[in-house]
C-alpha cells in the first residue's frame, strides 16, 4: 500500500492536518488498515521535500495543516490511471506452503489442503456474518472492503479444489 | 407433523444413512455412511464436488427419496415408518424444496403460484392467498404478485420458488443451487432472504458449489465420495478490525 499516494488522495479533496488525514483515511478504507499518527508526519516531511505537498499558513506543530501542490495532483492522477500489477506476484504463503508440500514426497498434501479448506471457508462464513450486519448504502467502503474480501476467499478454495483434483489425477 | 417441539432435539437427523442403487456387482453407493444433524433455525450448506452425494442427501432430507442404510429422522420421526399418504402430507406441509429447475407454472401468476400448495392442503382460497401474498411480501415481491412467471426476472422467478417452499408453517427449506445462474448481486439477495427465513426460526439446507453462498450458511458440511469429510462452523471470532462493524 502506497502512504505517501493515499495521503495525496484524501488531501486532493481538501486540506487537513496530521491527525485528520489519519482519520479520514481509515474512515474511507474501512478501518482496515489502521494508520499510525507518526507515519503520516514523517510521510508529509517526505511529501513537502518532493514538492507534493505544502504546508498552509497559520497554526504549526499538530495543527499545521496540508495542501496537495500542482506536482502532487499529477503524481496522483498518474497513480489512479495506473492499473496495478500483481506480477510477478506478491509473496503467498498459501500458495508455497501447497507448492512446497507437492514437492516434498513426505508430506500429505491432500490433508494440507483440507484443512486450509475449512480454515478458509469459516472465514468466509465470518466476512458474511459482518456483510449482513452492514447497510450497503451508509457503509460503502466497509461493504466494498467484505465484498472483495470474501471473493479473495472464495478463490482461495477454488483453487484449493482444482489442486486436489489435479493431485488426484496424478494420483497424489 | 404437529408433534411439539422438544428442547434438545434436532430437526433433522442423519443417522448413519446410506443411499445405493442396484444389486451385486452393478451396486453403486450414492451416498454413505452419514450421521449428522441440523437444529431449527440453522442454514445448512453442503459442498462436494460432482458426484460426491449432495442431491442424493438433499433427496433423502426431503423424504423424496428412502434410505438403503439407516435412518433420517424429521423431529424424531423416522420417514421411512411414514405411509404414503402422510409422506405426502409432510412433503407439502412441512418441507419446501427449491431446486434449480424452478418448476412455476406459467399459467399462475407469483400469488397464485405461492397459494397453490396450500390450496392443494385444503386451505380456504381466502387465507391461502393471504399467506401467499405474505411470503412474497417476505422475499419484496409483493408489488409483483400479478405477474406471470414470464414476465419476471430470472431473480424475481427464483424469489417466487423461495416464497412458494417457505408458504404456510413449513420449517424446513431445501435448495438445491437455488441461485442458478443469477448475477452476484441478485444471488446475494436471495441468500439475504434464506438467511433471514433461518434468522426468523425457518430452517434451511442449501446445496451449493459456489463458496460465497456456502458463506451464509451457519454450518459448511463437505461431502466427498458419498461421505462427510469436514466441517465449517463460524465462530464469532475476529476478522479485519477488532470492532463488529463500523
Amino acid at each position: 500500500m502506497s502512504i505517501p499516494l493515499s495521503l495525496l488522495a484524501i488531501l486532493s479533496d481538501r486540506s487537513a492536518h496530521g491527525y485528520g488525514l489519519k482519520s479520514r483515511f481509515e474512515e474511507s478504507t474501512a478501518g482496515a488498515w489502521p494508520l499510525n499518527v507518526g507515519q503520516v508526519y514523517t510521510t508529509l516531511r517526505r511529501l513537502e521535500r518532493d514538492g507534493l505537498v505544502l504546508p498552509e499558513e497559520g497554526e504549526g506543530g499538530a495543527r499545521q495543516t496540508w495542501r496537495i501542490t500542482d506536482a502532487g495532483r499529477t503524481a496522483l492522477e498518474e497513480w489512479f490511471g495506473t492499473p496495478v500489477e500483481d506480477d510477478p506476484p506478491a509473496r503467498d504463503e498459501l500458495s508455497i506452503k501447497v507448492l512446497l508440500a507437492v514437492a516434498a514426497d513426505a508430506v500429505d498434501v491432500t490433508d494440507i489442503v483440507q484443512r486450509q479448506r475449512v480454515a478458509t471457508m469459516e472465514r468466509l462464513q465470518r466476512y458474511t456474518r459482518r456483510k449482513r450486519a452492514a447497510d450497503p448504502e451508509r457503509e460503502l467502503p466497509w461493504t466494498l472492503l467484505l465484498d472483495a474480501l470474501i471473493l479473495k476467499a472464495e478463490a482461495e478454495l477454488k483453487w484449493l479444489d482444482l489442486c486436489e483434483a489435479r493431485l488426484a489425477e496424478r494420483g497424489r | 407433523m404437529t408433534a411439539p417441539r422438544r428442547d434438545g432435539e434436532p430437526l433433522l437427523r442423519f443417522e448413519d444413512v446410506g443411499r445405493g442403487y442396484g444389486d451385486g456387482p452393478h451396486a453403486v453407493r450414492a451416498l454413505g455412511p452419514v450421521r449428522f444433524d441440523v437444529r431449527s433455525g440453522e442454514l445448512v450448506a453442503v459442498m462436494g464436488p460432482s458426484g460426491s452425494g449432495k442431491t442424493t442427501l438433499l433427496s433423502l432430507a426431503g423424504a423424496l427419496e428412502r434410505p438403503t442404510e439407516g435412518r433420517v429422522l424429521l423431529r424424531g420421526r423416522d420417514l421411512a415408518t411414514l405411509s404414503a399418504p402422510a409422506r405426502a402430507a409432510l412433503r407439502r406441509r412441512d418441507i419446501g424444496y427449491v431446486f434449480q429447475d424452478l418448476n412455476l407454472l406459467p399459467g399462475l401468476t407469483a400469488l397464485e403460484n405461492v397459494s397453490l400448495p396450500l390450496e392443494l392442503d385444503g386451505v380456504r382460497l381466502a387465507a391461502a392467498r393471504e399467506e401467499a401474498r405474505a411470503a412474497l411480501d417476505a422475499v419484496g415481491l409483493a408489488s409483483l404478485a400479478a405477474r406471470f412467471p414470464d414476465d419476471l426476472s430470472g431473480g424475481e422467478r427464483q424469489r417466487v420458488a423461495i416464497a412458494r417452499a417457505f408458504v404456510g408453517p413449513r420449517e424446513l427449506l431445501l435448495a438445491d443451487e437455488p441461485t442458478g445462474n443469477l448475477d452476484s448481486v441478485t444471488g446475494e439477495r436471495v441468500l439475504r432472504h434464506l438467511r433471514a427465513a433461518c434468522d426468523g426460526g425457518r430452517t434451511a439446507i442449501l446445496v451449493t458449489h459456489d463458496p460465497s453462498h456456502a458463506g451464509w450458511a451457519d454450518r459448511v458440511l463437505f461431502l466427498r465420495d458419498g461421505v462427510l469429510v469436514d466441517e465449517a462452523a463460524s465462530g464469532a471470532g475476529c476478522l479485519v478490525r477488532v470492532e463488529d462493524g463500523p
